[in-house]
């Protein structure tokens, strides 16, 4: 992969973020994340890692700076164009963020709104292909026996992988990853981790994940950033990344408000 | 230390005897004589009357049956002017809860607008709205089915719109996050989590509506109200009774009827 032409597809440019008045989330951020990377981004809770990976889908709105994906400044967009930049990138979250109420199916199709007009996606009126495309997606997680189940009936770790195949059914570019594992056992953490691993190897999409878990961010991690309070104090390939850059990392006590 | 510091940690401290608190027992006493007075409300009334109260509630209690022809058509029509008005009342309310759920329109100046109308709609009670339609469209069923949809609106969009507001944001973060706009947001993220809440409030305000609706035609919104208020004025009591006995029962039928399907959603 590292022979391929690298090509930029996330690029931070001086990225600062203030919550309120003074809270600091992100001081000067620059970043750039090319096509077909796997970065894991680790750091303290409260260091800023969410800041930092919502910023790029702008479910939070940065202060200062500018953010491009694909080469087209995600802070600048607005209505239709802001919606289709982010049908090109993917979200999982550490609580799944799942319909409860609502079917596994349904849940899957969500991941494909974003394509339909408003109209059509009202009355239910998905194509077959997507259809199929989302009975494909359950495939991949192995949960198509729970496709008419709701989803509020799944384990958290079935829940997470329903979350992930509504993200293959999306299929973006890109895939931000906020804690993913953070309330999973640490077997099914690693399920779900592979889950990922296969979106980046099989589907070529880069891949951002937050983590907190050393361990698993050093199995699966082949880019690694380091966060603290604000800042980019690491960023380095995880092979040349000794074990002791993540006391570094890690270091400088809890910085939880 | 001190042995009394040490007995308050042993013993359930007494309640504090709160002066404010009697001050508002004694300040609601007052105000009670001092109302009744200025209102020339004469209780001793009540009880020197007792006596034709017991008969004319005897009178009523051998209803007319023959009546019950005329009667139970004036229900139905009293029944579909409740459903009406349940129905427009509660389209209405449907919109205008998405419109200041501040999960949804995050927009403090709309919200904050649309929340005062609501609120004062809501204090108009029922019969003035349908005095004021029965002024604005004329006598008959539709300014009773107005007044109702008010009063429906008025109960359904208090309810609904914190619902909306206590539903799981994940969801609605999931939504955004693929590109959806705001109404798919609604459909695919916001409804599913509310939808049950919403019919079991407009059933409850249904509830409501069949009772009020019985006493609408007393001021000529349309109904059975109507006949209530003639037969009463014609000292005509057996056909009263009838018309009482029959809402009575039809009352009871619908909301049990309303309370179980309630009961039955919220499973
Ligand atoms: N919505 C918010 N309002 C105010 N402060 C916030 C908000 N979200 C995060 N912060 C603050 O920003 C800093 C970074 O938070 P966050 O990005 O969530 O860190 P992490 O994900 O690494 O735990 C913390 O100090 C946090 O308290
Ligand atoms: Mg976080």
């Amino acid at each position: 992969m590292a022979d391929s032409a690298v090509k930029p597809i996330i690029e931070l440019k001086n990225v600062k973020k203030v919550y309120g008045k003074d809270v600091v989330g992100l001081k000067d951020v620059n970043l750039t994340i090319n096509k077909g990377e796997f970065v894991v981004i680790v750091g303290l809770s409260g260091a800023g890692k969410s800041t930092l990976l919502r910023s790029i889908n702008r479910l939070i709105d940065i202060t200062e700076g500018d953010i491009l994906v694909n080469g087209e400044s995600i802070t600048k967009a607005k209505g239709k164009k802001l919606r289709t930049l982010r049908r090109h990138i993917g979200m999982i979250f550490q609580s799944f963020n799942l319909v409860k109420r609502s079917s596994v199916l349904r849940n899957v199709l969500t991941g494909r709104v974003g394509y339909y007009p408003t109209w059509k996606s009202t009355f239910n009126l998905f194509t077959k292909e997507d259809k199929q495309r989302a009975y494909d997606a359950l495939q991949q997680v192995d949960l198509e026996d729970k496709v008419y189940s709701r989803a509020d009936e799944l384990s958290g770790g079935q829940q997470q992988r329903v979350a992930i195949a509504r993200v293959l059914t999306q299929n973006p570019d890109i895939i931000l990853a906020d804690e993913p594992t953070a309330s999973l056992d640490p077997q099914t953490s690693r399920r779900v981790m592979k889950d990922l691993q296969m979106l980046n190897e099989k589907h070529g999409m880069t891949v951002v994940i937050n983590l907190h878990s050393v361990q698993l961010a050093q199995e699966f991690g082949k880019r690694v950033i380091g966060v603290r309070a604000g800042e980019i104090i690491y960023d380095g390939k995880m092979s040349d990344t000794p074990a002791s850059t993540f006391d570094q990392i890690y270091s400088g006590g809890d910085q939880d408000e | 230390m001190s042995s009394t510091e040490q007995e308050k940690l042993m013993t359930l401290p007494k309640k504090k005897l709160k002066i404010l608190n009697w001050l508002w027992v004694l300040l609601f006493v007052a105000g009670l004589f001092i109302s009744t007075n200025e209102t020339k409300t004469d209780l001793g009334a009540l009880f020197a009357n007792f006596g034709e109260f017991a008969d004319i509630f005897l009178q009523m209690l051998h209803p007319d049956w023959s009546y019950l022809v005329t009667v139970v058509p004036l229900l139905l029509e009293t029944i579909k002017m409740a459903i009406l008005g349940t129905a427009i009342g509660s389209v209405i309310a449907f919109i205008y809860s998405l419109l200041i759920a501040r999960n949804i329109v995050k927009n403090k100046a709309v919200t904050g607008i649309l929340r005062i109308i609501m609120n004062i709609i809501r204090t108009i009670p029922d019969l003035l709205l349908g005095a004021i339609f029965v002024a604005i469209v004329g006598i008959g069923p539709v300014a009773g089915v107005l007044a109702l949809a008010i009063c429906t609106f008025g109960i359904v969009v208090k309810l609904f719109y914190e619902a909306i507001e206590t539903i799981d944001p994940g969801p609605i973060e999931a939504l955004t996050a693929v590109g959806a706009n705001k109404i798919q947001i609604i459909v695919f993220a916001v409804l599913p989590q509310v939808i049950t809440y919403f019919i079991s409030y407009c059933l409850y305000a249904f509830e409501i509506n069949v009772r009020a609706s019985t006493v609408l035609g007393y001021i000529g919104a349309g109904g059975i109200g109507l006949y209530l208020q003639q037969t009463l004025q014609i000292f005509d009591y057996p056909k009263t009774g009838t018309i009482i006995i029959v809402i009575i029962i039809v009352v009871v039928l619908i909301d049990y009827v309303s309370s179980k399907s309630r009961e039955a959603l919220m499973q």
